[in-house]
């Protein structure tokens, strides 16, 4: 599976270099002047997914199928499915914001500053490992469940968001917590109105990239009897149903594509203004 | 290692004992303060004891790397002394909890340092805030304070600090400073990011706040004329903030104490003495003024009558405008700007800041404003010459009374 690139780097801001006459003033900027290409992506990436879904749809509709098919591409099967995959990709992405970005934060305070490295080659392992090796071994010393399904999720998808959430800290000036503090803010003031507020838009790019790698994976729950949309494709897969493998891989690439999206929407939403 | 306490202050219009009205400040004591970083032999700040006097600015330089930001930082405890005590206002500063210390204490650093999500209006409440003032109250002091650095608070209270320019930047990282209204101000470099005009006019600015407010301001620089500029008293600092000298701008300039405080002030003393002088010290001249709207044939008698060239214009309040040259205003039948913006010097300007601007100037001269930018008149050439020949001879007259009569304090370099 690829990965997004999630080492941006930080827009670190202050510092301004020396400008000449004092009354020239930047101009005001709206967080909705987007680059051209992003604007692309975000306005006509919904577009795509709703067209080639009621291409889709419009196949299922008309298509001639025979009575497997049909019944694996009911309409009722089908929301089902979407809705268990949504749920996993969910259910994991609020365990791995759970656990990166508190992790992500202590790692970046000075005393455990030094663990920072190996809890980084930790998550990196965790995400190295074949996705499917982890979910079948889990379940088989777990149980074959959705929660494990969730667990073997969130360990996939922590290393984005942990390796983000401590980038994103380390790419403040520090001059600007020295600010903080020397006018009378404390370690956990400065932290939260000022480090994560500013280290917000590079987290979240490494949540959009956990949510995506995290759609993609959720295909494989089906191993383990937690569902998703991997069954329409292992389900095409050993009864030789093509029509059925193709829509679950296409029914998966559309929901990934969405979720980036959502992901993307998010970041915008969610950047502070200022900056 | 006892406390150095400088002869009393000659400048700034004299009384400032303590327990004046007018001074918010307050003492600050700093008694053998001596910080090792960790893993360094020497320590970098080597037993400091200083009394800053409340209400005035003391001006710390010397060469890179000899402790000033480092000593500072400890007033503030952002660096904590590894022995030695420091006062404010005869409280030590280990007595209290440390945020409620900064909370007291004004911080404000080179660029501005703003928080960059936050607008202009939220970084200066950021202090308010924290000493849960109502919102009233805080919205209230963060007009006050933009006026008072010269920003419109309707025009600029809603921005975020990457729509403003450097100047404005720092403008806002000393209103911030202020915030809480705090007796003891410490800036570190606070004009070291903007260009040479921008400083000045934020040195000018600066002064007129202490004007009103009367804090005790430690403020670190490299700059010497700075430091001549701004200080009440300048401290100089060697290796390890070893103190050079400790005295006011005039005694240091007029009696180095040592070849070190010789070299670091720099040769030229007379050129210095430039940055001791302010404009109204020196006499302006007048040349013939018009106000916008005037009928253009008026005006150009009258500047004929004066056998002027040019003439300075004012609008309805008295601030200058431009400085049109008589064939700019054939043009129009009543006086119209044709600039958009004239440079003007206040006139806490020193003579060096002069000097400056009348040599970029087309008019060999620089236009003098006042209170609330009010034309007061022009400076130019032959007034600082002629403030340097009298600055001159005083200093001569003083050096041969003090072959007789030991060091005077009292040369004021007012000559005019
Ligand atoms: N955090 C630190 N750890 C170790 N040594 C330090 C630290 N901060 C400063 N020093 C050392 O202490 C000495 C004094 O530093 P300080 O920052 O006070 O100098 P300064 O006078 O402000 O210099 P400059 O004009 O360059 O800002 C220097 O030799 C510096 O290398
Ligand atoms: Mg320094």
């Amino acid at each position: 599976m690829s990965r997004t690139d999630t080492t941006r780097p930080v827009a670190v801001p202050a510092g301004d270099a020396p400008r000449s006459a004092d009354t020239e003033t930047a101009p005001r900027r709206s967080r909705w002047a987007v680059s051209g290409e992003s604007r692309i992506l975000l306005l006509v990436l919904p577009v795509v997914v709703a067209l080639v879904f009621g291409a889709w749809a419009w196949w299922r509709a008309t298509a001639d199928l025979d009575s497997i098919e049909a019944r694996q591409l009911a309409w009722g099967l089908i929301l089902d499915l979407i809705w268990q995959h949504v749920k996993l990709t969910l259910v994991a992405t609020f365990f791995v914001l759970l656990v990166a970005i508190p992790l992500g934060i202590a790692l970046t305070r000075p005393r455990f500053k030094r663990a920072a490295p190996l809890a980084v080659g930790i998550a990196n392992a965790g995400q190295a490992a074949p996705a499917i090796g982890l979910i079948v071994l889990l379940a088989m010393l777990l149980g074959f469940t959705f929660g494990t399904a969730v667990l073997a999720l969130t360990l996939y998808a922590v290393l984005p968001v942990l390796r983000n959430t401590i980038t994103g800290l380390q790419g403040i000036d520090p001059t600007l917590v020295e600010a903080g503090r020397g006018i009378g803010m404390s370690g956990a003031g400065v932290l939260f109105r000022v480090e994560l507020p500013l280290a917000v838009p590079v987290i979240m790019t490494g949540v959009r990239t956990a949510l995506v790698l995290l759609v993609g994976t959720a295909t494989l729950a089906t191993f383990v009897n937690a569902g998703g949309l991997g069954t329409l494709i292992v389900t095409g897969i050993t009864l030789f149903r093509y029509p059925v493998l193709v829509s679950g891989a296409l029914l998966v690439a559309l929901l990934a594509l969405l979720v980036d999206w959502a992901g993307r929407v998010l970041e915008r939403v969610a950047r502070p203004k200022g900056i | 290692m006892s406390t150095t306490t400088p002869p009393s202050n000659t400048r700034a219009g004299g009384t400032d004992a303590p327990g004046n009205p007018d001074v918010s400040g307050v003492d600050l004591e700093l008694v053998d303060v001596l910080k090792r970083y960790p893993g360094q032999k020497k320590p970098a700040v080597d037993g400091l004891s200083l009394h800053i006097p409340a209400g005035e600015i003391v001006m710390f330089v010397g060469p890179s790397g000899c402790g000033k930001t480092t000593s500072l930082k400890m007033i503030n405890r952002l660096i904590e002394p590894t022995s030695g005590t420091i006062s404010i206002g005869g409280e030590d500063v280990r007595g209290r909890n440390v945020d409620q210390l900064r909370r007291h204490v004004g911080y404000v650093i080179q660029g501005g340092s703003l928080f960059p999500h936050l607008t202009v209006a939220q970084n200066i409440s950021v202090v308010p805030r924290l000493l849960k003032w109502d919102s009233r109250r805080t919205s209230e002091r963060v007009d006050e304070l933009l006026e008072l650095v010269s920003l419109d608070p309707a025009k600029y209270r809603d921005r975020y600090p990457r729509e403003l320019s450097g100047g404005q930047q720092q403008r806002v990282g000393v209103a911030r400073g202020l915030a809480a209204d705090p007796p003891v101000i410490l800036m570190d470099e606070p004009f070291g990011a903007v260009d040479p005009i921008t400083r000045q006019r934020l040195q000018d600015e600066l002064l007129s706040i202490q004007e009103e407010l009367r804090k005790t301001i430690v403020c670190v620089t490299h700059d010497i004329d700075e430091a001549v500029k701004l200080g009440d008293r300048i401290l100089i600092l060697q290796e390890g903030a070893q103190i050079a000298q400790y005295d006011t701008p005039e005694a240091i300039l007029a009696a180095p104490a040592n070849a070190f405080v010789e070299d670091f002030v720099g040769a030229g003393s007379t050129l210095k003495q430039l940055s001791l002088s302010r404009v109204s010290d020196v006499e302006l001249v007048h040349p013939t003024t018009a106000t916008v709207g005037e009928r253009v044939a008026e005006v150009r008698a009258r500047a004929e009558a004066n056998g002027d060239q040019a003439v300075v214009v004012l609008d309805e309040r008295r601030r200058p405008v431009d400085w049109m040259w008589l064939r700019e205003l054939a043009a129009a039948d009543t006086v119209r700007p044709v600039r958009d913006d004239v440079l003007t010097l206040d006139r806490r300007a020193t003579l060096n800041d002069a000097l400056d601007m009348m040599l970029t100037s087309t008019h060999g001269a620089a236009i003098v404003t006042g209170r609330r930018d009010e034309y007061l008149g022009v400076v130019n050439f032959t007034a600082v010459t002629g403030h340097i020949q009298a600055t001159e001879q005083q200093l001569a007259e003083g050096r041969a009374a003090d072959a007789t009569a030991g060091r005077d304090d009292a040369w004021e370099g007012g000559g005019a």
